[in-house]
């Protein structure tokens, strides 16, 4: 790994202050390390975040849980308030890699990467969340902009993520036997006025697909969903999965959620 | 270059790191502690698993740097007075491995699974051991030794 200058930023001012076009911030590290380690990216300097207290932790409103950028995986997974909130949220955090990566890990690093295959911008698209940085606000819907693309301006920090607690969710995911990776995930969330499914992993970039979501907005049950064919033309292929794979996996998927909301 | 001041099984350890140096090669080159061992490289396999504040985790993927101040424990801190911890006990015993390449990293994860959950079913083990990967033994000796070792511990 080249070498760079390590910072331990205090607060959200110093590490806004030693970011430059040349840097990244460092949370929990599970794929900046190892895109480093493998000569993927390189950076002048890491400022690393996750002493600043402000950035951890999970609050509960009557409407929302809004979850801190370097909160870890198991903080999510564990939280008492989060499952009597949003429970499919917390079950989404215990299904990420394995324990030692979900006691690194963080939410707001998940998110900030945009892996195609990553669980959390999943549960953002489908639990209608709000990006808070140290600049703005950004919806979810907005967030996601491609294949480990983001929003993000250079130097823009991810403070936390708040969700919207819909009526009922469920996150059903077909993982990679080895790396927990979804090859094809599904959160389906309904809300008051709307129903959400979220597909992570069939795309370069998550998305909402209107098709299921129209179809269950009709009718909230996996007959409505039952026989319905995705167009996979624009779906991921690979060893793993073809894209007519992914495409019948998502249906799949989704009324699995359907059945466990 | 920078300081760094951790407690590694028990002792204060102070040294100067450069700020890319890794968690695994600070143990291995810098205090010769070759027991946690560097597998794939790429956080996959576990073999390099230590715990850090009570915690495990893959030290081929933490800076030396950015766990500063931290209680770290390897493979080296389990057993007291020369006696083995019943971990690695009933690893021994119950033949929980071949090469042994794996073992200190499995070890170390079982460890961390029981300090969580004292009395954990064949899947919990199964599912915690998720991050640690075996190409000998099939898994059902390392399985059977954790549940042998919940009940020493």
């Amino acid at each position: 790994m080249k070498n760079f200058n390590y910072h331990s930023a205090k607060d959200i001012k110093e590490a806004s202050k030693l970011s430059s076009s040349n840097s990244a911030f460092l949370a929990g590290g599970m794929t900046t390390i190892p895109s480093m380690k493998l000569g993927l990216a390189s950076y002048k300097d890491l400022i690393d975040i996750k002493n600043i207290k402000k950035l951890s932790g999970i609050k509960v409103s009557s409407k929302s849980v809004t979850i801190g950028a370097t909160t870890k995986h198991v903080e999510v997974a564990n939280s008492k308030e989060l499952k009597k909130t949003i429970p499919s949220l917390a079950s989404l955090a215990e299904g990420i890699g394995d324990p030692q990566v979900r006691n690194r890990g963080t939410i707001g690093g998940s998110i900030a990467n945009n892996d195609p295959s990553a669980d959390y911008p999943s549960a953002c698209i489908a639990l209608n969340a709000t990006i808070h940085t140290n600049d703005r606000k950004i919806e979810a819907s907005k967030f996601f902009k491609g294949m480990f693309e983001t929003a993000l301006k250079k130097g823009e920090l991810i403070e936390a993520i708040e969700f919207q607690i819909p009526e009922k969710s469920s996150y059903q995911k077909h993982p990679n036997p080895a790396s927990r990776y979804a090859i094809v995930g599904v959160y389906v969330a309904k809300h008051k006025k709307d129903i959400n499914v979220a597909v992570t992993g069939a795309k370069p970039c998550v998305y909402n697909d209107k098709d299921l979501s129209k179809a269950l907005s009709n009718n909230f049950s996996t007959s409505a969903i039952q026989n319905m064919e995705l167009d996979s033309s624009d779906m991921n292929s690979d060893i793993h999965a073809s894209a007519e794979y992914r495409a019948s996996l998502v249906v799949t998927q989704a009324k699995k959620a359907v059945d466990a909301c | 270059m920078r300081k760094v001041t951790l407690e590694i099984n028990g002792k204060t350890v102070v040294k100067e790191v450069h700020d890319n140096t890794l968690l695994s090669s600070f143990l291995r080159d810098h205090l010769n502690l070759t027991g946690t061992h560097i597998g794939c490289d790429t956080s996959q396999c576990g073999a390099c698993v230590v715990h850090v504040n009570g915690n495990s985790l893959k030290s081929c993927t933490a800076l030396a740097a950015d766990i500063d101040g931290s209680k770290v424990t390897t493979i080296e801190g389990l057993a007291t007075n020369g006696k083995m911890h019943p971990m690695q006990e009933a690893f021994k015993k119950l033949h929980g491995l071949q090469c042994g390449f794996c073992t200190p990293g499995m070890v170390m994860s079982a460890v961390d699974l029981l300090q969580k959950n004292k009395k954990p079913s064949d899947t919990e083990i199964r599912d915690w051991l998720e991050g640690n990967i075996c190409r000998c033994t099939g898994y059902q000796n390392i399985v059977a030794a954790v549940k042998e070792a919940a009940t020493k511990m």
